[in-house]
């Protein structure tokens, strides 16, 4: 039994009877680590000097003062795209090896005003592209269920983490499905939010119209708190939305009668294991029997949304990542003749082969000649599967479907030929494309390893999904299974 | 037919400033290729009139009260500087 086992409102309680501190839940968070780290592998940075003494400060607090943040006394993982000032924040990327933040990201000021405790910095996929966390610059993060498997990717460290009872919360970010994959690998809650719920400002940008930061947690409980924490306007990214912030945990009714669900049939088409069908067609069951209805829908032009996905966020990333040359913070190389030769040197030691591959595509898609045929075809098919969801969601409360088209995949299978691993996102894609908030909640276990239902709604409308992620979970048990390491 | 010539993906690498040996050149070739013609299943899709989408939010552009602020401190600024000399970014002669 772990400590992690109790959701945060129930930790909270034992922190007022004081049966615990808050000295106790970072212990035991450094305490997991020490046990599991040499398997998983989740972390990249730990900060555990400065952790134990938020804590005591924490304690000081509970011991003295009335007044206490949402996430009191929470250890909490951040992905390591997220600054995080005087933290060490690399992107996974031998480029930023060295990187010493000058300042917090916006989310990670907001934890620190809710009394969460970062423990430390969270492997990835380098610059988070890619499906599987295998394309990290410094090490592979396993999968705690199977530690043959990947953790999947890019938020692989984050859902690791909290798969194996590092963290009881942690951080990623979403940009085609970064968040959910691994949550569903990993069988943990992972929320990508609305475009513009959250701020992006410390994010490192990859594909900025389509990045959102989001939760990853044991419980949906746990998650809405979190989420309430992160979300709302910030002044320091123009993109963050002047939309009020609702409270998500009074969403959590238990009650989903009535609701109008629709299961789109390119979602458990071809490409879709038998078992993940399985899985989610259960799901749907148990989500009847509490008074919901279901309907096949079409959401037509999901096929293009790969191709769509892969030229938009290139093209984005190759302008983002330009700003990696070696003048101003990380890696510069020691043989260069001349600045230029710098820039070139300094970039080709420092990105991975997927980095390069993605920034050499969105140069090509965005160059003289090609800019229409590729960059600006995509944003106006980018249009029609925008308005695939706007269709379906005049009729419908939420769309339900897989979170992936199979459970967690060898270490090293899907390396070779990135077209095979990008299939991997088919079904997270779209929903970054239109904008819309998703999560992956667990609903099935396959040979030992986690299935994620994925639950999508409409802009800004987390409260729902919410509610209906809720009440699965308190009519199911998957949440209570965890990985034995 | 391909998509890509070993030629312009050389090309691409140096508009990018990536130096790419003759080997990586030919598997990003290669990768390219194989990518972008999986990108021209689009073409199947008529958007002649349909309006391209850059932002799902209906945003216009946001503007804030032009208030003069401090910036960051030299010190703070140059923190990270792979090199550096008298407050300022060193970097290697422009010109050979």
């Amino acid at each position: 039994m772990s400590l992690f086992d109790y959701k945060m409102s129930e930790l909270h309680s034992l922190l007022h009877k004081k049966e615990i501190s808050v000295s106790d839940l970072v212990s035991e968070s450094f305490k997991r680590i020490h046990e599991v780290e040499e398997k998983v592998q989740a972390f990249l940075t730990l900060d555990e000097e400065r952790a134990r003494a938020k804590a005591k400060e924490l304690d000081e607090k509970l011991a003295t003062e009335e007044e206490f943040g949402l996430l009191f006394g929470m250890p909490i993982g951040v992905k390591d795209n997220i600054v995080t000032k005087g933290l060490r924040t690399t992107c996974a990327s031998k480029i930023l090896y060295n990187f010493d933040p000058i300042y917090d990201a916006t989310v990670v000021q907001r934890l620190q005003e809710a009394d969460a405790v970062t423990v430390g910095k969270l492997n990835m996929d380098e610059f988070a592209m890619g499906s599987s966390t295998e394309n990290s610059g410094f090490q592979l993060t396993r999968n705690p269920w199977n530690i043959e498997c990947v953790p999947g990717g890019s938020s692989g460290g984050s859902a690791a983490a909290v798969a194996a009872g590092e963290v009881p919360f942690a951080l990623g970010s979403d940009t085609g499905g970064s968040i959910r994959q691994p949550a569903a690998f990993c069988g943990v809650v992972g929320l990508k939010p609305t475009y513009g719920r959250v701020s992006r400002f410390g994010l490192v940008a990859f594909a900025s119209s389509l990045d959102q930061i989001g939760p990853i947690t044991r419980t949906v409980e746990d998650n809405a708190y979190l989420l309430q924490v992160i979300s709302g306007l910030d002044p320091m990214d123009s993109t963050s939305a002047n939309v009020d912030v609702p409270d998500y945990v009074s969403a959590l009714t238990g009650d989903i009668r009535g609701l109008k669900i629709a299961v789109p049939k390119e979602y458990l088409g071809e490409g879709v294991s038998e078992e993940v069908r399985q899985s989610v067609l259960h799901a749907l069951k148990v989500l009847e029997g509490l008074g919901a209805t279901w309907e096949e829908v079409s959401l037509p032009h999901s096929k293009y949304a790969l191709a769509t996905y892969y030229l938009l966020a290139s093209s984005e990333a190759s302008a983002n990542l330009a700003r990696f040359d070696g003048v101003r913070y990380g890696y510069r190389t020691d043989n260069a003749k001349n600045l230029i030769d710098m820039y070139k040197q300094t970039r080709s030691e420092g990105f991975g082969n997927e980095v390069k591959r993605r920034i050499m595509l969105g140069t090509f898609a965005l160059s003289s000649g090609y800019y229409d045929a590729y960059y600006k075809k995509a944003q106006k098919v980018r249009t029609l599967i925008k308005q695939d969801f706007e269709n379906v969601f005049e009729k419908y409360d939420v769309i339900i479907g897989p979170t992936t088209p199979t459970p967690a995949f060898k270490i090293g299978e899907k390396t070779s030929d990135p077209l095979t691993m990008y299939a991997n996102d088919i079904l997270t894609i779209p929903v970054n494309l239109a904008g819309v908030p998703g999560i992956s909640i667990p609903c099935g276990l396959v040979n030992g390893l986690p299935v994620g239902l994925q639950i999508i709604g409409k802009h800004f409308d987390e409260s729902t999904i919410y509610r209906v992620a809720h009440a699965f979970e308190q009519a199911t048990d998957y949440h209570k299974q965890k990985p034995v390491l | 037919m391909s998509r890509i010539s070993i030629e312009q993906v050389k090309h691409v690498a140096h508009l990018a400033r990536l130096a790419i040996t003759e080997e990586e050149a030919e598997m990003f070739t290669k990768q390219l290729d194989a990518i972008i013609t999986f990108a021209e299943q689009l073409n199947e899709l008529d958007t002649e009139n349909v309006p391209p989408t850059s932002h799902v939010l209906n945003m216009k552009n946001v503007m804030r009260e032009d208030v003069p602020a401090q910036g960051l401190p030299l010190e703070d600024v140059l923190k990270n500087a792979p090199d550096q000399q008298d407050g300022q970014f060193r970097v290697p002669a422009i010109l050979e």
